[in-house]
């Protein structure tokens, strides 16, 4: 019989004083115990409210219940009938917002632990060897070109593989995985954990390749005579800055900076990897989402004294995942909400000496629901730091339209597409970051499953 | 043939090596201005090199690359055959090719490999081209002998007078300003204080002046903006909006600081490398 009303199990975590001066990961799996206690709390229900708020519905409840008979192979070749990524998701969602938020037990004992439990089954399949790569269909002769390796082109060129066709993926920089490999931390995301998602996805035959530039190396036009079709999985990698004064002075970062000298070039490693970073004695970091605190805790294991995140408004707006959140509490990241920055302040080397703000009142709602920051005349103050990093978002990478002339972007930079989800160029569909503007792991994989399936469609009909 | 593989590998000064590399995307859609992104080894940085020739036909590629630091000398030291671990590019915009009448390219150091397809470029495009070479001592002065086979005229200088005109490359501009040459445009990459006093007086002297710039580069792509420059009071990523610009008002104060934020890393990766290197080889 079920448990719903035992506790939920969260896991282990590293202790906080511990796991600020290391990169290891910070949650730990359940042990088998854990996994077994918690995947007794399901009540497996019929209509799955966990599932249906699953981007890629993931067949929960299944699973789970394949879990609980010590299947674990089983359990994970469920999942990945519809998330090829489950190690990553398990990891990275915002539960909160999708499965777990969902779950009928949320209320009245809490809601299953389902993150927890995808990844342990994905772990443990991996580990004893029972994790299968989907099957892939007989060949059908056709190619395809996925353009970013981040988890949308991923998801695509799974789903395209697995209906046969030949898939190519390409990627500018020289390592796979996009913001996950660039943005999201080893201690959230180990590196081998990628790696493995990945080998997967080649094991289905699908081909990676590093150091090529859509519309520099080769354009789009280039792929599509080379390739039957076209996804364009390219994320939103254009930094936003704040525009005040002082923002070149020496010691400011935008948060891709930061996390890519952290994340993809392990800088943390210095000298013994040969690209450095330079943290102060006082970090402030702007911004709320998960950026912020992925830098704000980036920046607290390279040793300084202070990281205070500033953000425009108060911690109930604030988009970044909740366990995140507290994470970075935990850690001794220092949070001032209502906090507008104006200038940065340096001495005569151009050396940032300060952050001058001023403080907010939350005011009317804005067009999404959230209050508006209205400034508080003769509120202005200076935060001393030293080091600045910009975490106020992304924009699309426009290297991608501006080479392409005949696809069309909306007026945020994304690219538009049709209710078909096809661009305004034959042959070539999009998802991810890249028509979004910044969104969610899930949100992106899951375009990229659904842009697959049109590309079956497409290729099939042999227009 | 494996694409990265080094085809020939030559010296060109002490310090100044020659590269021909086996990379067909690039040769394919290089244009001059465009530069590439090199990667040496696991764990190694992504460094920015300007692309000084490229042969479709054959898939090759040619960079000439200056040791200043670990990951350049780390370079300078692989031998033919061997291959570099990452080439990623063209990236950049290309120098806007057009018919000015007399352009002026300027080359300082290791620059003078640099501005060498622009000044074909320009060439081709029917302009007259003058080449103003720079250097500290003779040793350093590259690629004269191709600027002179390639250029309408050729100056060059060298600091210390070992060679050619005893100055600097904004004295040999002035006394060609001074000898009545009419100069439409400049096109300069070198030393930023090079660039800077360059840019200033043909400026002044009414040259148009362009100047290639050379923030620290990190991605290369436009995602990371550690290489924003100030361009007509303008924030401008070099990697994707140049390296080339405009460059009368450029803030070259303002990338002097931003280029010597990691002086003392460098120092200490160097020193860490020249001692490992010592060692590994044993001829030292
Ligand atoms: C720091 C940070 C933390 C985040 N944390 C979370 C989280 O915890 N949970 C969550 O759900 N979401 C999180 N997000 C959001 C999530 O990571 C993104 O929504 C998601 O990665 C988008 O996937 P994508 O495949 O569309 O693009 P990306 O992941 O951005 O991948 C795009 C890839 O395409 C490459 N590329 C770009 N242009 C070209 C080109 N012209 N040619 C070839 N390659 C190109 C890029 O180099 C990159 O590798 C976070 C985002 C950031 C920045
Ligand atoms: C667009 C562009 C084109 C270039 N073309 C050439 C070329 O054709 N030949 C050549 O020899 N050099 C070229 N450079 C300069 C070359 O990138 C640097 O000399 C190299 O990065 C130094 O690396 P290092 O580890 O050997 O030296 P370090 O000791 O690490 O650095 C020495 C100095 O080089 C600069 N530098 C360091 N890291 C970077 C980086 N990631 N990006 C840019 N500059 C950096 C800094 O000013 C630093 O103080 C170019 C730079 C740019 C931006
Ligand atoms: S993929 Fe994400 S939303 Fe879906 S079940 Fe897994 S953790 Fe929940
Ligand atoms: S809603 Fe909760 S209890 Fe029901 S199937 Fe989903 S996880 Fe299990
Ligand atoms: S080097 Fe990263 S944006 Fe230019
Ligand atoms: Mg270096």
């Amino acid at each position: 019989m079920p448990n719903p009303s035992a506790p939920r199990h969260n896991g282990k975590q590293l202790d906080p004083e511990v796991r600020k001066h290391n990169f290891e990961e910070v949650a730990q799996i359940f042990t088998k115990e854990e996994a077994m206690a918690e995947a007794d709390r399901c009540l497996h229900c019929k209509n799955a409210h966990c599932q249906a708020n699953c981007p890629v519905g993931v067949q929960i409840p299944d699973f789970i219940a394949l879990l609980k008979e010590g299947k674990v192979g089983e359990a994970a070749s469920k999942i990945m009938e519809t998330s090829l990524l489950p190690a990553i998701c398990g990891r990275v969602c915002p539960q909160e917002k999708h499965c777990e938020g969902n779950c009928i037990l949320k209320d009245r004992f809490g809601s299953v632990n389902i993150g927890m439990l995808e990844r342990y089954t994905a772990d443990t399949a991996r580990k004893e060897g029972l994790l299968k790569a989907p099957k892939t269909a007989a060949p059908t002769g056709k190619k395809v070109a996925c353009i970013g390796s981040g988890p949308s082109s991923i998801a695509a060129a799974a789903e395209l593989a697995r209906a046969g066709h030949e898939v190519t993926v390409f990627e500018a920089l020289h390592a796979f995985g996009g913001v996950l490999r660039y943005g999201i931390p080893s201690f959230r995301l180990p590196r081998e954990v990628i790696d493995h998602e990945i080998e997967t996805v080649k094991s289905m035959g699908v081909k990676f390749v590093t150091d090529v530039l859509i519309g520099a190396t080769e354009k789009v036009a280039d792929l599509l005579k080379q390739f039957d079709a076209v996804y364009v999985g390219s994320g939103a990698g254009l930094p936003t800055m704040t525009g005040i004064p002082g923002e070149n002075a020496v010691g400011v970062y935008s948060a891709n900076e930061f996390l890519t000298r952290v994340n993809l070039m392990q800088a943390y490693k210095f000298p013994e990897t040969d690209t450095p970073i330079q943290v102060g004695k006082h970090v402030a970091v702007l911004g709320g989402g998960n950026s912020a605190m992925d830098a704000a805790r980036c920046a607290m294991r390279l040793g300084p004294d202070s990281v205070t995140i500033a953000y425009r408004r108060s911690a109930a707006e604030m988009p970044a995942r909740a366990a995140e959140v507290e994470h970075a509490k935990e850690e001794g990241v220092q949070f001032e909400y209502l906090v507008t920055p104006k200038e940065v302040l340096m001495d005569d080397k151009g050396r940032v000496t300060g952050l001058k703000c001023t403080r907010n009142q939350l005011g009317e709602p804005d067009e999404r629901g959230r209050r508006r920051p209205v400034e508080i005349p003769g509120s202005e103050f200076v935060m001393p730091v030293d080091t600045i990093i910009v975490a106020i978002g992304q924009k699309p990478n426009p290297i991608i339209a501006k080479t392409t002339p005949e696809l069309k972007t909306t007026e945020r930079g994304v690219l538009a597409l049709d209710e078909e989800g096809k661009t305004t160029l034959p042959g070539v569909y999009a998802g991810g970051d890249i028509i979004r503007g910044g969104a969610t792991v899930l949100l992106a994989m899951k375009d990229g499953i659904e842009a697959a399936r049109r590309i079956n469609a497409y290729l099939k009909e042999g227009k | 043939m494996e694409e990265n593989t080094i085809l020939v590998k030559e010296n060109l000064s002490d310090v100044v090596v020659k590269f021909v590399i086996y990379k067909p995307l690039v040769a394919a859609s290089a244009k001059a201005g465009q530069f590439v992104i090199l990667r040496g080894r696991e764990g190694g940085e992504r460094v920015p090199v300007t692309l000084v020739d490229w042969d479709k036909e054959k898939g090759t590629i040619t960079i000439i690359i200056q040791a200043i630091g670990k990951s350049t000398s780390m370079f300078n030291s692989f031998k033919q055959g061997e291959k570099f671990l990452n080439i990623a590019g063209p990236l950049g915009t290309p120098v806007e090719i057009k018919n000015y009448g007399t352009v002026a390219v300027v080359g300082g150091g290791v620059g003078i490999a640099e501005v060498y397809p622009i000044a074909r470029a320009f060439k081709e495009a029917g302009n007259r081209v003058i080449a103003v070479l720079g250097a500290r001592t003779k040793s350093l002065l590259i690629l004269e002998d191709e600027m002179k086979a390639l250029c309408d005229k050729t100056v060059s200088t060298t600091d210390d007078g070992s060679y050619g005109m005893k100055g600097m490359v904004t004295d040999a501009i002035q006394k060609l300003h001074d000898e009545g040459e009419k100069i439409n445009a400049g096109f300069i990459i070198g030393p930023i204080p090079m660039m800077k006093f360059t840019s200033r007086l043909m400026d002044k002297l009414g040259m148009e002046p362009h100047a290639s710039l050379n923030p620290i580069m990190l991605d290369g792509t436009g995602m990371c903006g550690c290489c924003r420059v100030t361009v007509e009071g303008k924030v401008r990523f070099a990697c994707v909006d140049g390296p080339m610009f405009p460059s009368k008002t450029i803030d070259f104060d303002e990338l002097i600081r931003r280029t010597s934020e990691y002086r003392p890393q460098e120092a200490e990766s160097l020193k860490l490398y020249e001692k490992d290197h010592v060692c590994k080889c044993g001829l030292h």
